[in-house]
């Protein structure tokens, strides 16, 4: 496309500059900022942090770079262990996530063409309703008195609720079911381009349905699965919403530990610090998910 | 004067020294990071001709068109259209038209939409676009179709439409990218002679890439045969076929047995060359310029070589023997695959002229001579 | 190409759904229970449509919807036209000075956890206040912002996909034809890229009706999206009004998603370029 000249400045800087410097100063800006109070100090002030530049006499300014926070953070081990249990749970729902999602989306890539909407629409309509209306619900079923237990205790196949609310097995069951369609969609689409003749080919040379399945559909789906699962873990490492309405208190996630150190701590610096580092910790996933990416739109050009 | 199935009566301007060239493309080149896919081309194009660019996919013709197009702009080099210098021009802006490969009709507009569009950009009058597109479709034979959509019409409605708002512009220059490839055989012959004749009526000059050598040379006033980014050889269809300058030219353009050879005998008027892959010497009645002792090849088409059971008479330049390997019948035509006592296979086509003749058949043993004035030599 | 799919796969499938589904249709089963307990059916009273009423005159609720319907248009509206801009330079600019960074920009925030989002915003809102006076405390204004910033990067990623498989043929026509850069985008492009647009649209206002976090870090007093008020209402336990909320929120969404999905089908001509 050509280039085009407005008094000068190139017509394409002018398209690319309004959501280029938006996003600077909303998005990356804003990641200094925590940087930066993450290594300051409590304040009992508005806010309740005490600023990092200060002016010591007429022409100087001290620089205080307190790493306190961080301190805090690695030798308490309430933190470790809910980063450590952040990223255990993710990993466990994302491959939950998979082993229900995977058959989902092969089965809707592989159906006639009009019903392959219906599926696809059926996946999607959750995924348009609200997260915590949908959490919201797993509340009501999973309680003592709640639509489960009711069902098992009139069957008489327990004679007592059993305590699923407020345990970790809640909180799994509510990260799956909220991310299901997170991994369906993109696994989806990848399935869809595949070329189905191939399996055919196997067959003919031989080749039975599970094993074609296992040489050619699964490595072929890699970028796939890649793509969907890293839509599932990284934002269920700093899920917050779930646990703080099925899970307990022993499952603690970091997450839920940011927000109550923010909210009724009122400690801004140490939740700063609980981002960065988790900012850090999800970084290097985040860059394979872009390069995952990358590979899918160039294999399908 | 001349008549060529180029449509157009006039006088070869191309070897008229003194005549002005419509389009000039002056040492063009453009590469593409590290690959050069346009290597210092330049080109004469003459008022009301249709010139085809001709070559295989990847040689360059389509990014050459495109920087006549304005869509490229060249790494070095010079376009004139009509004189004027138009290197750095934007597509909005020449006075070129382009029909596009794919057609690119606007799918959300109707017919008569697309036609206008072009003439809505230069801020014309309604009714004077309703007028000039009523006689575009008209000419395209589209008219009932004008309230249609893209997407309700066949491959070739689409083109005709394609064409029809490429041209109600009356541009300088039209560019055709592969304009008869989406159609199917009969559709595509029967659409070159409406194309040629169209371009007759309305006097535009056109620049055709193609691919289909019969597209070319039935379509074209002259052809430039492009491979690797340069120009082959630029020529009308008879010098290209007749008159190849090189083994690829030859090669490319039709159907041609090469037989490598050295010069034994080099006169003005005749030079006779021994080819170990034929088994024997040929006879070409014209002199060529190669230095001595120089390795050269000798290009004869299939139909020109004559095959016959009987042996020719005594003194026959230009014989060989060999056996009928494969035959393929073509109705019109056959072809043959004659076999030489050297492994050399000659391809050879005769014309099945009458509906009894004894056919020669398989393993048969036959004589293939030709006439001296018949081979080609090229010297590299 | 064969359909026939393995019984073990129609299982999955079936079971998959079921699992996406039978929540869903719990809630909304009872949200017609006249039993304050929720799950308990009160067989005596019900079904009945109590909490409808209930909700629909609930004022807190009401406020919060209105609130949070103010922030999704405005988001919606906004980040659509940022989206579209970003999504069309990284579709169509092969090389400028920052697309690397303005592609890692825009692919974040899909895959950012909201809590850093919404703190990092929050913070900047409170350092820019401090510095320039602007935006004096937080509310609407900065809620809107902070859900421009993540909507905008969904709506990139649908219009540059969309454009991706867009014949770039037509926008050379329409150049060829006379008409310059920006009347090809606006006459030949947007029109047909309008159904990527408008799940764009319809998107970015769903994920700014529903979000939670981000409102909560960015919002301020009087300011309370719908999202919030559920949420310390749920925090308690169940309540019916919500279920009932539920129940509403899945009809509407189900009717405008069906709506859109056959007007799209019918359209789907024109999707082929």
């Amino acid at each position: 496309m050509q280039r085009l000249r407005v008094a000068g400045i190139s017509g394409r800087g002018l398209v690319v500059a309004l959501p280029y410097l938006w996003l600077l100063l909303f998005f990356v800006v804003p990641f200094v900022i925590v940087l930066k109070i993450s290594f300051s100090d409590v304040d009992l002030a508005i806010p309740p942090y005490k600023p990092l530049l200060e002016w010591v006499g007429k022409n100087s300014v001290a620089i205080k770079v307190n790493f306190n926070n961080y301190a805090f953070l690695f030798t308490d081990s309430l933190y470790l262990h809910a980063f450590a249990n952040s990223l255990k749970v993710a990993f466990l729902s994302t491959l939950m996530c998979l082993f229900i999602g995977y058959p989902m989306a092969y089965g809707i890539a592989r159906a006639r063409p009009a019903l392959r909407n219906v599926l696809l629409l059926l996946v999607i309509l959750p995924f348009w309703t609200s997260l915590l209306l949908r959490v919201y619900a797993w509340i009501g079923l999973l309680k003592a008195n709640g639509v489960i237990n009711n069902v098992l205790m009139s069957l008489g196949i327990i004679h007592e609720p059993l305590t699923m609310l407020y345990t970790p097995f809640a909180m799994y069951v509510g990260i799956v079911y909220s991310y299901l369609p997170f991994l369906i969609l993109p696994l989806y689409a990848n399935l869809e381009k595949m070329d189905w003749q191939l399996l055919e080919a196997a067959e003919d040379l031989g080749c039975r349905p599970w094993q074609a399945f296992y040489k050619i559909t699964l490595p072929l789906s890699r970028n796939g699965i890649l793509a969907g699962s890293m839509l599932v873990f990284i934002p269920a490492v700093g899920e917050f919403v779930i646990p703080a309405l099925l899970g307990g208190p022993n499952s603690l996630m970091i997450g839920r530990v940011l927000w109550d150190e923010f909210f009724s701590n009122r400690a801004w610096p140490v939740a700063s610090a609980v981002a960065i580092l988790l900012l850090i910790l999800l970084v290097p996933f985040m860059m394979w998910y872009q390069s995952v990416q990358a590979r899918e739109t160039a294999g399908s050009r | 004067m001349t008549s060529s199935a180029g449509g157009v009566v006039k006088p070869q301007p191309w070897s008229d020294p003194s005549a002005r060239p419509y389009v000039e493309v002056e040492r063009i080149s453009k590469s593409f990071g590290d690959f050069k896919a346009v290597n210092d081309v330049s080109l004469k194009v003459y008022q009301g001709e249709i010139f085809c660019l001709l070559g295989a996919s990847g040689c360059g013709k389509t990014t050459l068109l495109r920087m006549l197009g304005g869509f490229e702009t060249p790494t070095s080099g010079r376009i004139l259209i009509d004189g004027e210098d138009m290197t750095g021009v934007p597509p909005y802006e020449r006075p070129v038209n382009m029909m596009f490969q794919s057609y690119a009709l606007f799918p959300h507009m109707t017919v008569a939409q697309n036609v206008a569009f072009g003439l809505k950009q230069d801020r014309l009058r309604k009714p004077e676009i309703q007028e000039r597109v009523a006689t575009m479709l008209d000419l395209v034979k589209m008219s009932d179709f004008a309230k249609r959509k893209p997407h309700q019409l066949s491959g070739g409605q689409r083109q005709r439409v394609a064409l029809a708002r490429s041209l109600v512009k009356r541009p300088k220059l039209l560019l055709l990218d592969e304009p008869l490839g989406a159609l199917d055989r009969k559709l595509r012959e029967h659409t070159q002679f409406e194309l040629i004749g169209l371009q007759h009526k309305l006097g535009v000059t056109f620049i055709v890439v193609t691919h289909d050598q019969e597209e070319a040379m039935t379509l074209a006033s002259r052809i430039g045969v492009m491979n690797h980014g340069e120009i082959a050889q630029a020529g009308t269809p008879s010098e290209i076929y007749e008159f190849p300058s090189s083994k690829f030219v030859a090669d490319f353009v039709g159907s041609v047995n090469m037989f490598e050879g050295k010069l034994i005998e080099d006169e003005p008027d005749y030079v006779r060359i021994g080819s170990p892959e034929l088994g024997a010497t040929i006879y070409v009645s014209h002199g060529i310029s190669a230095p001595p002792e120089a390795i050269v090849w000798v290009a004869v088409r299939p139909e020109k070589i004559f095959m016959s059971t009987a042996v020719p008479p005594e003194g026959t330049d230009n014989v060989v023997r060999g056996t009928v390997q494969d035959i393929a019948y073509l109705g019109d035509l056959s072809i043959y695959l004659v076999k030489l006592p050297t492994g050399k296979v000659v391809r050879v086509t005769q014309p099945n002229t009458s509906r009894h003749a004894e056919a020669i058949g398989w393993d048969q043993q036959v004589y293939l001579s030709w006439d001296a004035t018949s081979p080609v030599v090229v010297t590299r | 190409m064969n359909y026939r799919s393995s019984f073990f796969i129609l299982t999955c499938i079936g079971m998959g759904f079921a699992f996406l589904y039978i929540p869903i249709l719990s809630m909304a089963v009872f949200s017609f229970n006249a039993s304050k307990l929720v799950t308990v059916w009160d067989g005596a009273h019900s079904p009945t449509l109590k909490w409808y009423y209930s909700l629909l005159n609930n004022e807190e609720i009401l406020d919060a919807a209105w609130i949070s319907l103010k922030v999704a248009l405005i988001n919606a509206s906004g980040s659509v036209i940022l989206g579209t801009l970003a999504g069309f330079g990284l579709a169509r600019f092969r090389q400028f000075r920052g697309r690397f960074t303005l592609n890692a920009m825009t692919t974040a925030p899909l895959v950012m956890p909201e809590v850093i989002t919404g703190l990092s915003l929050l913070l900047l809102f409170v350092a820019l206040e401090q510095l320039i006076g602007w935006p004096a405390g937080r509310g609407i204004t900065t809620m809107t912002i902070a859900h421009m910033t993540f909507s905008m990067a969904y709506v990139t990623v649908i219009v540059n996909s969309r454009l991706a498989s867009f014949d770039t043929a037509l926008e050379e026509a329409a150049m060829d034809l006379g008409a310059r850069p920006v009347k090809v985008f606006f006459v030949i492009t947007l029109p047909i890229i309008f159904p990527a647009i408008l799940s764009g649209w319809l998107l970015a206002f769903t994920l700014s009706w529903d979000d939670l976090v981000i409102s909560s870090f960015t919002s301020g007093p009087g300011s309370s999206t719908l999202p919030m008020v559920v949420f310390s209402k749920v925090r308690l336990g169940v309540s019916p009004e919500i279920n009932v909320l539920a129940t509403l929120t899945l009809g509407v969404v189900g009717a405008v998603i069906v709506g859109v999905s056959l007007w799209m089908a019918r359209r789907a001509k024109l999707d082929a370029v």
